[in-house]
């Protein structure tokens, strides 16, 4: 029988080790679930021998296939838990993380950029910075992706891990071995396939273990505008529920942002940087069959991206108008022994979920947990094969043997996110971590992508060196600020900036010194052929026309549609 | 005809799974309506189990028999 504490007193006292612990039909389900993911790993294996297939699926997946993969392995633990949080520490501005910070950039990967990727036939991001900007450039984006995916993917075991010991109070090593190892079987078994297909499975759990709580939570909160009015008594009449009226001041909202690093930060640099040049996502598009699927494929995404925040962001706001106890920042909640604000999801899945829902709820997380880690490992065992390990170690060697190898990289990528995600656990914040990441790495990487894409004078040397000093400007504003924390009203211009507000800015600082480097040595340095540029720069690449087939069967025509959608929820949250 | 060709579709394990979630889920709603639990959670009157698990069930049975081997192109 459950044990909810949330018929207990103890709840607001002396806090016990976990929320809850599952029946047998609870368990059940989770280890169905298991079962499947890795029975879909086996059968998958005979359909996987070549590079082709064990690296880009094939090539041969539908529209809808790749456009749910696609957005399901960025629906990792960080989304569902850690905006979840985010949501109950920030109110609905955490909502921006799916639109402004998702939605015009799904859209301009899939219309504009897409062509140029697919068109290509690169195995990789770093693969076409190679075809583009030449080996350099690759090296240096390989191996900070490597980097940057391992790192990920620590934190995503991690999360996940927190849950199981949170929620059912399972050991957190043993949650991480368990888990960790049954993506490496499935991916290494099936490579890219094995884990597109698991995803799909895994975005329909999600969706089917996570939809109640809002539901549910709506009816007990009287619905949205009593949920609103609650928040507003609960909290002394700040304003969480609005997404742009509380930006025009650092001190007027709970994020510490103003619209302008919302916008220009999130919005251009941080979102356009993520959904266009992270080979996670990028990958699951180039999987596609033909160039309106891949075209089509991020449009799909970006309309369920849109639908996401009913699932993850409206918990937290629940959670902010309902819960009777106040949920508190990791650091205080360790100390104390008291539930951080990471905890909202699994905290109102115990509210609302009895025998069997909450078994469901639990697989969603796990199901999340897990798409998030496999597409992490499946995109560094390609970067790592195709643009480290065979251009710079073994160039010459059969297809098969780079399947083996691929294998390999899987588990090999696995146990070193393993020791990450050690490493990992120091760290009080993990949505803020991450976004200090993204503006290592990825701000500069879509500076350079960018004009890569769109001006045939960028030069080899300017790629290189543009991506190179992007990427060190943006470290060397982290330390500046880690050593001398008064360097924020520089940085974030604002000494009210909080660390989100601060990963924004960094981000934009370093975009714009990867852009104006890459310009400046462009224009001093000797620029490719145009015939080398084929297929690669607008301009000099035939683009596929979509005007002969009917207006529903056009990308551009859904993604006027899904950006109309955008605007108008923009209005209604205003 | 080709390895690719004969594969069976993922939306037709995803079938398979809703189907089951869905008669353990609605199957437990109903034997709760019998034997009561003895800490409810929040809004139980609402019999989420039953109506959840029997949408699942019926979603899992209509992908098992749209996607099903023979049925699949």
């Amino acid at each position: 029988m459950l044990n909810f504490l949330f018929q207990r007193p103890l709840l607001m006292a002396g806090m016990p080790a976990r929320l809850f612990s599952l029946s047998s039909v609870d368990l059940l389900i989770i280890i169905l679930y298991f079962c499947f993911v890795l029975g879909i790993g086996f059968y998958l294996k005979k359909f996987t021998r070549t590079g082709e297939d064990f690296f880009l699926a094939g090539r041969e997946m539908t529209a809808w296939i790749a456009g749910l993969s696609f957005l399901s392995a960025n629906l990792g633990s960080l989304e569902l838990m850690g905006w979840a949080g985010a949501s109950y520490q920030y109110g609905i501005l955490a909502a921006h993380w799916y639109w402004i910070g998702a939605i015009p950039a799904m859209l301009f990967l899939g219309i504009v950029m897409m062509p140029f990727y697919y068109i290509s036939k690169t195995h990789s991001v770093p693969g076409y910075l190679k075809l583009r900007f030449g080996e350099p450039a690759r090296a240096l984006s390989a191996v900070s992706f490597g980097f940057m995916t391992v790192l990920m993917s620590g934190i995503n075991m991690y999360a996940m891990a927190l849950v199981m010991k949170v929620v059912l109070g399972w050991n957190i090593y043993f949650s991480i071995w368990v888990s960790s190892l049954t993506v490496a079987i499935y991916v290494a078994l099936g490579g890219l396939l094995s884990a597109i297909l698991n995803e799909v499975l895994q975005f329909i759990l999600i969706w089917a273990g996570s939809l109640l709580i809002p539901v549910i939570g709506l009816i007990e909160a009287g619905g949205w505008h009593n949920m609103v009015q609650r928040i507003s008594h609960n909290l002394g009449g700040a304003d969480y529920t609005h997404m742009w009226r509380t930006m025009g001041s650092f001190t007027d909202n709970p994020m510490g942002i103003h619209w302008t690093g919302i916008v220009f930060g999130l919005g251009w640099v941080i979102s356009f940087g993520y959904w266009t040049t992270d080979f996670l996502v990028v990958q699951r598009v180039l999987s596609a069959k033909d160039m309106r699927s891949a075209q089509l494929a991020p449009i799909i995404g970006s309309a369920f991206k849109m639908m996401v925040p009913f699932i993850v962001i409206l918990p937290g706001l629940l959670g902010l108008a309902l819960l009777p106890m106040k949920l508190l920042p990791e650091a205080q909640a360790i100390a104390t022994g008291g539930h951080s604000y990471n905890e909202v999801l699994p905290i109102m899945l115990a509210r609302y979920c009895g025998p069997g829902l909450l078994g469901l709820g639990i697989t969603a997380l796990i199901a999340g947990f897990m798409s998030g880690m496999a597409g992490n490992v499946s995109a560094f065992a390609t970067v790592w094969t195709y643009d480290i390990y065979r251009p710079f170690l073994k160039k010459v060697k059969s297809d098969q043997h780079f399947v083996t190898v691929g294998r390999w990289c899987t588990i090999l990528g696995v146990l070193a996110s393993i020791g990450t995600a050690y490493l990992v656990m120091h760290f009080a914040s993990i949505m803020d971590y991450v976004q200090a990441l993204f503006s290592f790495f990825i701000a500069p990487l879509f500076g350079t992508v960018l004009l890569g894409m769109l001006w045939k004078r960028a030069t080899p040397a300017g790629g290189f060196w543009g991506l190179l000093a992007g990427t060190l400007s943006s470290i060397s504003m982290w330390a500046w600020v880690w050593i001398d924390p008064t360097a924020l009203k520089y940085i974030a211009l604002s000494t009210h900036a909080r660390d989100m507000a601060e990963n924004m800015y960094r981000a934009l600082w370093s975009w714009i010194v990867c852009v104006i480097v890459t310009v400046v040595v462009s224009l001093i340095t000797r620029p490719k052929e145009d015939k080398e540029l084929e297929g690669l720069v607008y301009g000099l690449t035939k683009l596929p026309s979509s005007s002969h087939l009917p207006l529903y069967k056009r990308p551009m025509f859904w993604a006027a549609v899904v950006a109309g959608v955008f605007v108008v929820l923009q209005i209604i949250f205003w | 005809m080709s390895d690719r060709a004969q594969r069976i579709s993922i939306w037709f394990f995803i079938g398979i799974l809703l189907f089951i979630y869905g008669i353990l889920i609605c199957g437990t709603g109903i034997y709760e309506l019998f034997v009561p639990p003895e800490h409810p959670v929040v809004l139980a009157q609402l019999r989420p189990a039953i109506w959840w698990g029997g949408l699942l069930l019926l979603l899992g049975a209509f992908y098992c028999y749209h996607f099903a081997p023979g049925r699949s192109k």
